[in-house]
């Protein structure tokens, strides 16, 4: 019964981070933009991760590479935002166009003007 | 919601089906043109060619040969070229498919005890390594001990690599040590896009460097117990050092680390290397009696010289990584 709950548990957690994995890679390929982009890609490296190694330590039991895995989920938490932080800052610094490319606009009236309706 | 496209006939799949189906490519739409322009090129006689410098100089034959020549090369001869460019691609392919293919074939099954990879070398390094070499990682002591000469040259391909990208990147400074225009130029590129005093970098790096630093001297410090060496441990130090100059700036990295401490310890580190494995060489293949002695396998100073060549090979490593970094970045250290 308990070996059943636990399953359930960890996969549970890898599933969501395998969503959470795909859906930032997909992100990383559909955006426009390298705002966006970042945006989905640095998802992946700490929702996505953390997910899946929790599941893995479900699965696995308390034992040393937990710790291990714990450490990895701390040194992604306090090194993926930052690297995020400084591509963010660089794009800010040398884009020139900022303000275009921020400004948000209803995508489909663009569609529709460009094809003349 | 799927968007709407209207170039759709030069989107790639229509292409794809073109070219199945027969339809030409590019190079046969080029070649077609060229054909085109060649008939059209041949097709009056002799009026137009201004552009044959030598036309006084030459005879009515010799003009005549030059035409026909000319006109061959942009009819018969493009369609030579083009039939034979389909059959030797196609002959080319074939034959290289083959030959892999027969190769796949040949190969000894997966697995099999008596593959030749399964030998006689293989059984003593996995059997009497760790007396001979005193070094539990089995890997440790083939790349450090009975291989060291591989290592050797490996860390030279890493210090001549360093060498030619010094040579390439390196912005020349003056003798007197005021800057020339060059390095104010690389000076201003690097505060443009580079990150400058941005604090929650700093506090990330104050934070991770000195951890990062520590278990890379861990890994090359263990590289004979447990898996890791030299070069994966200098890899993660020289990670740490980049880090450290990300966040702080080249002034502060200068206290410590300059254009001379890469040279110094590069040198060193190699010609160490080099001296120390050439004794052991030496002594060991004249039978002589030697100082180095495995010691006891598991101790951290043991496995005779492997901790010292990893730790050579680490400086290398982590020196040279640095250089790379600085040097692709602003052309100095």
């Amino acid at each position: 019964m308990l070996d059943v709950i636990r399953f359930i548990i960890s996969a549970v957690l890898t599933l969501t981070g395998l969503f959470v994995l795909i859906s930032g890679v997909m992100g990383v390929y559909r955006f426009k933009y390298a705002l966006s982009r970042l945006h989905a890609a640095a998802l992946v490296d700490t929702a996505g991760i953390m997910l899946m190694l929790c599941g893995l330590m479900v699965a696995t039991g308390f034992t040393v590479t937990t710790g291990k895995m714990i450490a990895v989920i701390l040194f992604l938490f306090l090194t993926s935002p930052v690297s995020s932080h400084l591509i963010g800052r660089l794009e800010v610094n040398i884009n020139s166009e900022l303000d275009k490319d921020m400004t948000v606009t209803d995508q489909a009236a663009v569609t529709d003007e460009k094809e003349g309706n | 919601m799927a968007k709407i496209r209207n170039d759709y006939e030069s989107s790639w799949w229509p292409r794809l089906i073109g070219w199945i189906s027969g339809g030409s490519d590019e190079l046969d739409r080029d070649l077609e043109k060229t054909l085109e322009e060649g008939e059209e090129a041949a097709a009056p006689e002799g009026d137009h060619h201004e552009d044959y410098h030598f036309t006084e100089r030459i005879s009515a034959a010799e003009k005549a040969t030059y035409d026909r020549l000319f006109a061959w090369s942009r009819n018969r001869g493009a369609k030579l070229v083009r039939w034979f460019y389909r059959i030797a691609s196609v002959l080319i392919c074939v034959s290289i498919i083959a030959l892999l293919v027969v190769t796949a074939a040949s190969l000894p099954p997966f697995g099999d005890p008596s593959n030749p990879a399964n030998n006689e070398v293989s059984q003593r390094y996995i059997e009497q390594g760790m007396q001979e070499t005193g070094a539990v990682n089995i890997v440790a002591g083939m790349i450090l001990d009975y291989r060291a000469f591989d290592t050797l040259g490996e860390s030279n391909v890493l210090f001549i690599a360093a060498c030619s990208v010094l040579i390439l990147l390196r912005v020349p400074g003056n003798k007197s040590g005021a800057p020339t225009p060059e390095q104010l130029e690389a000076e201003a590129d690097d505060r443009m896009y580079e990150p400058k005093n941005d604090m929650i970098l700093q506090h990330q790096a104050a934070l991770l460097v000195p951890l990062v630093l520590i278990y890379g001297i861990y890994v090359i410090m263990n590289g004979h117990i447990s898996p890791g060496g030299g070069f994966s441990g200098g890899a993660i130090m020289g990670a740490g050092l980049i880090l450290y100059l990300n966040a702080f700036g080249f002034k502060k990295t200068g206290r410590f680390f300059r254009y001379g401490t890469f040279k110094t310890i590069s040198c060193m580190a190699l010609s160490f290397y080099a001296l120390s494995k050439a004794y052991s060489f030496f002594t060991g293949a004249n039978h002589l009696p030697s100082i180095i002695t495995p010691g006891t396998p598991g101790m951290l100073f043991s496995a005779g010289l492997i901790p010292y060549l990893n730790i050579a090979v680490g400086l290398v490593v982590c020196c040279t990584m640095y250089a790379f970094y600085t040097l692709f970045r602003k052309g100095d250290m």
